[in-house]
């Protein structure tokens, strides 16, 4: 039986084998120590088996990688057995489609490994937001109960982050090796762990909505989540195996870049998105243990009694020397010191594709490349240091809201360093209005609504009105779709016919765009109206008298129409392609060492060495060169030329 | 640059730099402990009863001093065990591999046994001489910093007995010992960022009983 041995079923056979066995070691646990089998006296239900519900949850996702067979390797290593590392199917002899299903070191295999599994993590978050918006439709709606909808919207929070992040691995892992040269990423077993983890992760956080669920949103505050339905001990867990997939993933990008560019590939002479990933890495790297930290004090403190966030002390102990003392500030602190950041991690790559896609369209010049790559890197850095603008209302102290403002608002320096380049570099350019063209422009404008909403949350004394309202649910999505779905879509539109060799239909790609962007920004422009008519976030429902009910109505259709339009994507891009015509090796006449070979790409990226010999965009001058191959074994391949 | 046929030396470099980038996000890990140290306990810590070992008034600071001494010594054992190996001497690289593995396992027995003192109790199960995982604010950070800690030198630990038994094997030699290398680097980091806790946790700030609280 073939699908037997993919890693996916095997994976998920290890899962379910390690579930039941750390639950019934914690069980087994306590009844020989002599204890009743569940841990706090007198509660019922999924609460009751809290402890081995968490440890059981931790064995599923090592039982998953165990099984998917992503640590054969290093477990063989570990007793001197060596693998010799070889590209192509694990299993000799399979079809190519089951690479695809089990563990795979090609980083090609990989990025749409993390690509796919993004798109379907954005199918259910979509489909969650739409049974929400139908509650929000109109006011007063009795469609979904009021704790069920909180799980909807802290799910869908959460899992959109996910599927964010699981796109930007996509673009980081398929793009970089080839963009710089190189056939693979540095550490390429560590890079097929880093996507596998992020399926039982997902998987933890999709069952959490299932054993009670979580009210907390998509930030887990203590207390509330101290008190939460057991639900949000799998929220804390699947983000915690996602966010290692981040900082693994991030070593990767990292090694990757610095090491194994071609020769001739200064960092000033890199694509401009692997600056962006690049910078991604450095804050995925570092900030996203500080999430894990904060999830895992919670996760402690609901199974352990570690009372870190307990100002009050716990109660189910009375025999405490020391009590209480814990400050649920210091979980915003630690929070948002990630998440923050994590905002620039969703949208630095996009940002990037729009940097790499445009001169591509305009057939100009990058407009100061340097400036542009420099603004990512300084936008990673200043954005670990913006963190508690999120905590104006929280009641942290008053001294640290001057400052927190100022360096909020210092973000705009490098972000509008991007819009300039980017007008710049359109600015007298002959523009062709293909698909991932479109779908840049669209991102540029979505992003403006985005970036304009911005300031009035950075400053203390709008934020003090706007704070929790529908205002920053609107200026959130606004930067999530123009930094992260839009140009994620132009990238899928962009390198479709280098990865497949095929060209996506180009009328259906402009019914996607003109369907989406629309509908976005009546989608955008109405949770940012409702949200300054008194709407506020997290609420199931809204009074009449507050008379937004034709708004909520229209950003309802909105939604509604966006997830038909991506139903149109998916449509053209994974249903009818495969009939299409051939795209032949460089249909967008790009510079970039990627379309110079075939496509579809052969297993090793490139055969003969690639050697960088001149500026990567100067679209438009005569004679210019990017990149030269060392011997001429790819007779096929053209020679990166002038425009 | 084709990735398979990359030398030793080529992917050691890359291995090395991975390490260190792995530690700089540890360090936030650690980071972030001693924030919520500080942030939580500010200037004080908790001041515990001596231990009565017979006639004896112990001070509760005297393990982790111990404890602490003997970290230090396996960093020096640590080094003397790579420096070996990439002299080529072999039994001299065992000996050490195997006296840092012992000096780990003491001082994890130190941290479990003696200072966070798990036992069993009118036939629970309970942790602490001192103090628990359940006092306040006091109990939840010595145990999230010390337990985060032990977890790293237990994982140091076990790495150390596989590759005492992979050394045995005949693996490794002065020229490709990255194995030892990353092994070594991983246990002095995991000693530094003890340095930086033990005065965090027993020495830094104004001593605070129970029953001042």
């Amino acid at each position: 039986m073939r699908i037997l041995r993919l890693g996916l079923v095997q994976g998920l056979f290890g899962g379910l084998v390690g579930w039941v066995m750390g639950f019934s070691l914690v069980v087994a646990m306590r009844l020989l120590l002599g204890l009743p089998a569940a841990w706090k006296t007198g509660v019922s239900g999924p609460a009751a088996y809290e402890p081995a519900m968490v440890v059981a949850a931790i064995f599923f996702a090592i039982g998953f990688m165990v099984g998917v067979g992503s640590m054969t390797d290093w477990l063989k290593w570990a007793v001197g057995i060596k693998t010799p590392f070889h590209h192509g199917a694990r299993i000799p002899g399979s079809p190519e489609w089951t690479r695809y299903f089990s563990v795979d070191y090609s980083h090609k295999v990989i990025g749409v490994q993390y690509g796919v599994t993004g798109i379907l993590v954005l199918g259910v978050g979509g489909t969650l937001a739409m049974l929400f918006r139908l509650q929000l439709a109109q006011p007063e709606m009795k469609f979904i109960a009021a704790d069920v909808f909180n799980t909807m919207i802290s799910a869908h929070g959460m899992i959109m982050i996910g599927s964010i992040l699981l796109g930007v691995g996509a673009m980081s892992n398929y793009l970089v090796p080839l963009m710089i040269g190189a056939n693979d990423m540095a550490f390429p077993r560590l890079n097929a762990f880093a996507y596998w983890i992020n399926v039982p992760g997902a998987l933890l956080l999709m069952i959490a909505m299932f054993i009670g669920g979580w009210n907390t949103g998509w930030t887990g505050y203590p207390p509330l989540s101290a008190q939460a339905p057991v639900g949000v001990q799998y929220f804390f867990l699947g983000v915690f195996f996602i966010g290692l997939s981040s900082i693994l993933g991030s070593v990767n990008i990292i090694v990757t870049t610095l090491t194994m560019r071609s020769p001739g590939m200064s960092l000033f002479r890199m694509p401009i998105f692997v600056w962006a990933a690049f910078a991604t890495a450095i804050i995925q790297l570092t900030a996203t243990q500080l999430i894990g930290l904060s999830f895992l004090m919670v996760l402690t403190q609901r199974i352990l009694g570690m009372g870190f966030f307990d100002p009050g002390g716990v109660v189910w102990y009375e025999v405490d020397k020391w009590v209480g003392g814990g400050n649920p500030i210091l979980f915003q602190h630690l929070f948002w010191f990630y998440s923050h950041p994590a905002v620039y991690v969703f949208i630095l790559p996009g940002l990037g594709i729009i940097s790499e896609l445009l001169p591509v369209f305009a057939r100009k010049p990058l407009f100061g490349y340097k400036w542009v790559a420099m603004s990512s890197m300084a936008i990673a850095l200043v954005g670990f240091l913006v963190w508690a603008h999120h905590m104006f209302v929280s009641g942290m102290s008053n001294f640290l809201r001057a400052p927190f403002m100022m360096s909020t608002l210092l973000v705009a320096v490098p972000t509008g360093v991007k819009f300039f380049s980017w007008l710049g570099t359109l600015w007298g350019g002959r523009i062709e209005y293909k698909t991932p063209m479109l779908f840049s422009l669209g991102a540029i404008s979505v992003f403006l609504i985005g970036g304009l909403t911005g300031p009035p949350l950075g400053t203390v004394t709008t934020d003090m009105n706007l704070h929790d309202t529908y205002y920053v649910v609107g200026h959130f999505h606004a930067t999530m779709f123009g930094g992260f779905v839009f140009p994620f879509f132009a990238a899928l539109y962009y390198w479709y016919p280098k990865a497949t060799g095929r060209m996506y239909n180009e009328a259906l790609g402009k019914l996607h765009f003109w369907l989406m962007t629309p509908a976005f920004w009546v989608m955008s422009l109405g949770q940012i109206f409702v949200g300054m008519h008194g709407m506020r976030r997290r609420i199931a429902t809204y009074e009449v008298g507050l008379d937004i009910g034709t708004a909520q109505m229209m950003v309802t259709i909105a939604g509604f129409v966006i997830f038909l339009s991506v139903l149109v994507m998916v449509l053209n891009l994974f249903v009818l392609s495969w009939r299409a015509r051939h795209a032949g090796a460089n249909p967008w006449r790009s510079r970039g060492l990627e379309w110079q070979i075939p496509s579809p790409m052969p297993e090793m990226s490139y055969a003969s060495l690639p050697v960088v010999v001149g500026e990567p965009y100067d679209y438009g001058k005569p004679g210019s060169t990017y990149v030269q191959f060392a011997a001429p074994t790819l007779a096929h391949a053209p020679l990166a030329g002038g425009d | 640059m084709s990735a398979i046929a990359d030398s030793y030396q080529d992917l050691t470099r890359r291995n090395r730099m991975g390490m260190w980038l792995f530690f700089l996000s540890e360090a936030f890990l650690f980071g972030g402990l001693l924030v919520a140290r500080f942030f939580l306990w500010g200037n004080t810590r908790p001041s515990m009863e001596p231990t009565m070992i017979g006639p004896l008034a112990v001070s509760y600071q005297i393990i982790p001093l111990l404890i602490t001494v003997v970290l230090l010594l396996s960093s020096f054992s640590m080094n003397r065990a790579e420096t070996a190996i990439a002299h080529d001497d072999r039994p001299t690289f065992l000996r050490f591999t195997l006296l840092t593995a012992l000096l780990g396992t003491l001082f994890l027995l130190g941290v479990l046994v003696f200072e966070w003192g798990w036992r069993m109790e009118e036939g629970n199960f309970v942790l602490g001489r001192h103090i628990s995982p359940t006092d306040g604010v006091y109990g939840a950070v010595i145990y999230g910093m010390t337990g985060m800690h032990a977890l790293h030198v237990l994982s140091g630990v076990i790495m150390l007995l596989l590759l005492w038994n992979l050394g045995r094997k005949g693996h490794f030699s002065a020229r490709e010992h990255w194995g030892v290398e990353a092994t070594a680097i991983y246990w002095h980091y995991v000693d530094l960022v003890w340095v930086f806790f033990y005065p965090a946790i027993y020495l830094i700030g104004v001593g605070v009983h129970a029953a001042a609280h």
